[in-house]
């Protein structure tokens, strides 16, 4: 039951045992549980029953790996020879690795200001309108596919053919670009444009996910505030600024911090639009290309580990807002 | 307006209806607002309109004209639905939608079972170390998951799993649970302690209660978790790479998708018809149980 099952009877067989047996696991817990849960102080051993497996796999899983990197992070392309903060002075002082880094900053700082407003805008506007469920529908409908499908959406938007008679463009922007006189670009290698074309995917996924939520933050608005406000003639733009802006505030910061942190771990889009060339890299991705392609385990650990060390500022500044938005 | 003062209006209307209504009126009444609208959900439709368009067109007419002359000249065919599904070529998208499906399959129930049991325990029993270990399982959400893999990788050489679905499922369950604990704790901690307390003195042990007071309770929660770890799942490429790249035994539909955009780039009728497959599954789950996703979405943002 632990090889590779390669026909379809097969991979199913395996499934339902496996699930089998993860439910033979949980009933010997629950058992157990069941039986020690009876005698005096017997709680706290039901506690740690049911928090065992979950912890085990953590551990295994996400403390020890976590671990492992950093450490590996102060070794050579092999793993073999300890070389101090080597990888990371390369991941600083490198030509293509300062690009990584200029490109993790334009995604950081563009997705969710752009995604968030765009978001913030729409649920505004189709607030109570008519059609809000249709309309609401289509901005929230790329949140449900993969990062994958849309980049192969987008790659089909951005499609470039030569510029020779009788050639016809079948990519949207260039046929665009030639409808108003220009000559179409190769729209994935001209650099820096690509990165920003890049960045448009991940504004077009998360848009849907910032307008949900600011949506429901809207709702929330006790109806009182915005009637005494509307009986006292104030006009759209002065009720935006003054009561619904600082209304969702807190809202809108969590779903910054959350693009934010959603963008910096981008990977999929870079990897299926241009694999990282035409200098489109960004940390996440590089990381991949490192441990992989160039065989380099320590510099690709020392990526991820400044990854981690990314999302930490950005995860602060979260729950400091919330905190303070709590009080 | 501002003449109107709060007594007038008492009697005759519904302040609230009036409010909406008006409130709507004046925003759509303003003709940018609807422009601006428009345009947002036309830039949000059009490429994936184009490309579905494209999936029906013949090979020759996607390659040589743009998807907007479909509607001058349309031609429509089923042929790369039929090349996608086609054992010529390598690409047979049927076995990797089964490999999706029994990745995900696994992957959602596993680490939901497991949440539930080590949230229930934080949410309802006293045990030394709970505070501490509470906290340090929320910290481990912000753990990216590329800090891990290579080590998991390596512990899944060491023990030959490599190659199987149990890489998957065990990866999966994993770097699901401190979200899924945390966002069922939430959920559970709602729910009045008066009924816990009832079924003890009914003299009720934590196992009869977990099934028969908290479960029928939290079906919503476990239903919002579910869908959006079956999406995660479904829509992962990082997870599958490291752990399925190798072969094509146990690779998922979206691991497939890319590869075809890497090595056959211009192949866009092989590349339009699989996307629309890939996006088939994920699209249904997401119209069908959209309130519940949009209520894991909230419980997950707006709480923290």
């Amino acid at each position: 039951m632990f090889h590779t099952a390669s026909t379809t009877p097969g991979k199913l067989l395996q499934m339902v045992a496996a699930l089998l047996l993860f439910a033979a696991i949980m009933g010997i817990i629950l058992f157990l549980a069941g039986r020690l849960g009876r005698g005096k102080g017997g709680d706290k051993w039901v506690a740690y029953l049911y928090l065992t497996p979950a912890v085990l796999l953590l551990l295994v899983g996400l403390v020890y790996p976590g671990l492992r990197t950093i450490y590996e992070s102060f070794f050579d392309a092999a793993g073999k020879a300890f070389i101090g903060f080597d990888n990371y002075k390369t991941i600083f002082t490198d030509k293509d690795q300062l690009t990584v880094l200029r490109n993790t900053v334009f995604w950081v700082v563009l997705t969710p200001f752009v995604a968030t407003g765009i978001g913030l805008v729409y649920a505004i506007l189709v607030d109570k309108s008519r059609f809000e469920s249709v309309a609401k529908a289509l901005i929230f409908l790329p949140m449900s596919i993969s990062f994958v499908a849309a980049s192969v959406i987008w790659k089909f938007v951005y499609e470039y053919r030569p510029d020779q008679v009788g050639v016809k463009q079948i990519g949207l922007l260039n046929q665009i670009i030639v409808w108003f006189g220009g000559k179409p670009v190769q729209l994935l290698i001209e650099s820096p444009l690509n990165t920003f074309l890049l960045i448009v995917v991940m504004i077009w996924i998360q848009a849907g996910f910032a307008m949900t939520v600011l949506s429901a933050a809207i709702k929330a608005i006790p109806d009182d505030i915005i009637e005494a406000a509307r009986l006292d003639g104030v006009n759209p733009w002065t009720m935006f600024k003054n009561i619904t802006l600082p209304s969702v505030r807190p809202t809108v910061v969590v779903v910054l911090t959350t693009i934010g942190i959603g963008t910096l771990k981008v990977f999929d889009i870079v990897r299926t639009m241009t694999g990282g060339q035409f200098k489109t890299s960004v940390v996440a991705n590089e990381f991949y290309s490192q441990t992989f392609r160039a065989d380099n385990q320590g510099l690709g650990a020392a990526l991820a580990v400044l990854l981690f060390i990314l999302v930490i500022p950005i995860v602060a500044y979260n729950v400091r807002q919330v905190r303070q938005g709590a009080r | 307006m501002s003449t109107v003062t709060p007594l007038t209006t008492g009697p005759e209307i519904t302040p609230k209806q009036l409010s909406a209504s008006t409130v709507a009126k004046k925003k759509l009444s303003s003709p940018w607002a609807s422009l601006a609208v428009i345009i947002i959900a036309v830039l949000w439709t059009v490429p994936t309109f184009g490309l579905l368009v494209s999936s029906f067109r013949p090979e020759r007419a996607i390659k040589r004209t743009g998807w907007w002359t479909f509607f001058s000249d349309p031609q429509v065919t089923m042929d790369n639905y039929k090349a996608v599904f086609g054992q010529d070529g390598g690409i047979n998208l049927a076995d990797f939608f089964v490999n999706s499906l029994v990745i995900c399959i696994p992957s959602v129930l596993i680490p939901l079972a497991l949440a539930a049991v080590s949230a229930y325990a934080f949410a309802w029993i006293e045990f030394k170390g709970k505070n501490f270990l509470f906290l340090a399982i929320f910290a481990l959400q912000i753990v990216p998951l590329q800090v891990t893999l290579i080590p998991v990788l390596e512990i899944f050489v060491k023990i030959h799993l490599t190659g199987t679905f149990w890489t998957l499922w065990l990866a999966h369950s994993t770097f699901a649970l401190p979200l899924a604990i945390y966002l069922l704790h939430n959920f559970m901690q709602e729910i009045p302690a008066t009924l816990i307390e009832a079924a003890r003195i009914d003299g009720a042990g934590h196992v009869s209660i977990f099934f028969k007071v908290m479960l029928p309770l939290l079906t919503p929660a476990l239903a919002a978790f579910g869908i959006f770890q079956f999406l995660w799942t479904w829509n992962d490429l990082l997870v599958a790479l490291v752990f399925a790249g190798g072969g094509n035994e146990v690779a998922p539909i979206t691991l497939q998708l890319a590869n075809l955009s890497g090595t056959r780039g211009t192949a866009w009728q092989l590349l339009s018809a699989g996307a629309f497959v890939s996006i088939l599954v994920p699209v249904t789950v997401f119209l069908l149980l959209q309130r519940y996703f949009v209520r894991g979405l909230l419980a997950g943002s707006v709480k923290g």
